[in-house]
C-alpha cells in the first residue's frame, strides 16, 4: 500500500468531491421542497391529488435508484426535447440531478407526511379559529414544528442519499468515486485510490 | 420529436439464435433473483448472528459486531462492490486468484462477488433490525428465563429469538425488498441482470422508452408479490394475542 501519491492528486479528487457534495446539496433542497408538496398533496381531502401523491411515492419507492439514474439521463433530454420542440444538450449533471430529486421525494414524502400527522390536531383547528387559511397554517403553524420534528428523520435520509451519490458512475458523472477509481488507474494504484472513500466516508 | 414507439418490440428476434428481447429480460430477472435470495439468506444468518452478539454481556463479542455495523452501513453499496471485485481478489492466495480470475466463467466471478457484497451489506442492516426486535422485548422476558434456569444460549433459542423475530418483519420486509433494489448494481461489474439487460435491449432496438417501462413494471410486479408474500408470513406466524395480533 503507498498512499504517497494521493497528495499529489488532490485537486482532481477535491473537484470530484465537489460534484458530489453539489449533487448531495441540490438534491436535499429539491428533494425535501418536492417531497413537503407531495406530502401536503398526500394529506389533502381530494382524492385525487392523494391518490397521485400516493402513486407516485409507491412508484418510486418499489424500483432500483440505478434505474431511475439510467433512464433519466436517456430520458430528460427527450422529454425537455418535447416539451420546448427543440434540441437541448443535456449534461449528466442535470439528469441526475433530476433523478436525484424526484427519486428522494418520494422518500422525503412519506418522512413529511409523519412529521405533519405527528402534529396534534389542536394546532392546526387553532390556526382556522384565528382565521388564518390553510395555507397560513401550513406555513406558520403546522410545518414550522413538523420541520423540526422530523429533523432526525432527515437528516438520515440525507446521509443515505449521500452514499447513494456513488451510483452516478452508472452514467459516467465525475462524482467523488469515479475521479478516485479513474486517478487510481492512471497512477497505476487502484487499490490505494479505492480504499480513499471508504476512509472518507467513514 | 421523432420517437418511433413500439410495443411489440421485445417480441422480435435480437438476430441471436431464435431469441426475442423479452428472453433476455426473463434471464435478467433470473439473475437479480438469484442474486437477492442467496445474498439475502446469508445476511439473514450473518445479521441474526451479529444482532445478538450486539445484546450480549460481553464487551467484547458487542464491540466486533458494532464495529461491524458501523463499518458496513457507513460505505457506499458501490464503493463496498468495487472493493470486493476489484480489490479483495488480488490478497487471495496465488491458487484461488488464477481460480476467480482466470478459471471461472466472468458472470460467476461477477456473481460470487455481488453475493458477498450485497450480503455483508444487509447483514449489517439486518443485525441493527435484530438488536432492536430483541431489545423491544420486556427486561421481564430475560430476567423470567434467567430465573427459570435457562442457560444463555438457551434464553436465546426459547425465550428471545422467538419473540424478536416475529416483531421484526415489517422493516425485515422493506430490507428483503431493499436488496432486490440494491441487487441493481451488480449491472455496474458487467453481470447481465434485469437492469442490464433492460440497457442492452434499449441500445440494440432504440426502444428506450418500452425497455425502461417494462423493467420499471417487473421490479413493481415483483416488489408487490414480495410485499404480499411477507405479509403472508407475518400473519403465518403471529402469536394470538400478541403484538397487535390479538384475535
Amino acid at each position: 500500500m503507498d498512499f504517497s501519491q494521493i497528495i499529489p492528486s488532490m485537486p482532481g479528487l477535491m473537484d470530484g468531491m465537489l460534484m458530489t457534495l453539489k449533487l448531495l446539496a441540490l438534491s436535499v433542497v429539491g428533494g425535501v421542497a418536492l417531497g413537503t408538496v407531495l406530502a401536503l398533496l398526500r394529506l389533502s381531502s381530494n382524492p385525487l391529488l392523494s391518490g397521485f401523491a400516493k402513486a407516485y411515492v409507491n412508484y418510486f419507492r418499489s424500483i432500483p435508484l440505478l434505474l431511475v439514474i439510467t433512464w433519466f439521463y436517456l430520458a430528460v433530454p427527450m422529454l425537455l426535447n418535447w416539451i420546448t420542440g427543440t434540441f437541448v444538450s443535456v449534461g449528466a449533471f442535470t439528469s441526475c440531478l433530476v433523478a436525484f430529486m424526484m427519486f428522494e421525494a418520494a422518500y422525503y414524502c412519506e418522512i413529511v407526511r409523519a412529521g405533519i400527522q405527528s402534529i396534534s390536531k389542536g394546532q392546526e383547528n387553532a390556526a382556522y379559529a384565528l382565521g388564518m387559511n390553510y395555507g397560513q397554517a401550513m406555513r406558520l403553524i403546522i410545518l414550522p414544528q413538523a420541520f423540526r420534528k422530523m429533523m432526525p428523520l432527515l437528516l438520515q435520509q440525507s446521509i443515505i442519499l449521500f452514499q447513494d451519490t456513488s451510483l452516478v458512475y452508472a452514467v459516467g458523472l465525475m462524482d467523488f468515486l469515479n475521479a478516485a477509481r479513474s486517478k487510481g488507474d492512471i497512477v497505476g494504484l487502484p487499490h490505494e485510490f479505492l480504499i480513499l472513500p471508504v476512509r472518507c466516508t467513514l | 420529436m421523432n420517437y418511433n414507439w413500439d410495443w411489440n418490440v421485445f417480441f422480435k428476434s435480437t438476430g441471436i439464435g431464435s431469441e426475442i428481447y423479452l428472453d433476455w429480460f426473463v434471464s435478467g430477472l433470473g439473475w437479480t433473483i438469484a442474486v437477492a435470495l442467496v445474498a439475502w439468506i446469508v445476511a439473514l444468518i450473518i445479521g441474526s448472528v451479529l444482532g445478538v452478539m450486539r445484546t450480549l454481556p460481553n464487551k467484547l463479542l458487542s464491540g466486533i459486531a458494532t464495529a461491524y455495523v458501523e463499518l458496513f452501513r457507513n460505505v457506499p453499496l458501490l464503493v463496498q462492490l468495487f472493493i470486493w471485485y476489484f480489490m479483495v481478489p488480488d490478497y487471495l492466495p496465488e491458487s484461488a486468484q488464477v481460480w476467480f480470475k482466470q478459471e471461472l466463467n466472468p458472470a460467476t466471478s461477477a456473481y460470487i462477488s455481488v453475493v458477498v457484497c450485497l450480503a455483508l451489506f444487509t447483514a449489517a442492516r439486518v443485525c441493527e433490525q435484530v438488536r432492536t426486535g430483541i431489545q423491544a422485548l420486556p427486561k421481564g422476558q430475560s430476567a423470567a428465563a434467567l430465573a427459570v434456569g435457562f442457560t444463555l444460549p438457551q434464553m436465546y433459542r426459547h425465550v428471545l429469538l422467538p419473540q424478536a423475530f416475529r416483531i421484526i418483519i415489517p422493516p425485515l420486509t422493506s430490507e428483503f425488498l431493499n436488496i432486490f433494489k440494491n441487487s441493481s448494481v451488480a449491472s455496474l461489474i458487467g453481470l447481465m441482470e434485469l437492469l442490464a439487460q433492460t440497457k442492452q435491449t434499449a441500445e440494440f432496438t432504440a426502444n428506450m422508452f418500452e425497455a425502461f417501462t417494462l423493467a420499471t413494471l417487473i421490479y413493481f410486479v415483483l416488489n408487490m408479490s414480495l410485499m404480499t408474500f411477507m405479509s403472508w408470513v407475518e400473519k403465518k406466524v403471529r402469536i394470538p394475542g400478541m403484538m397487535g395480533g390479538a384475535k
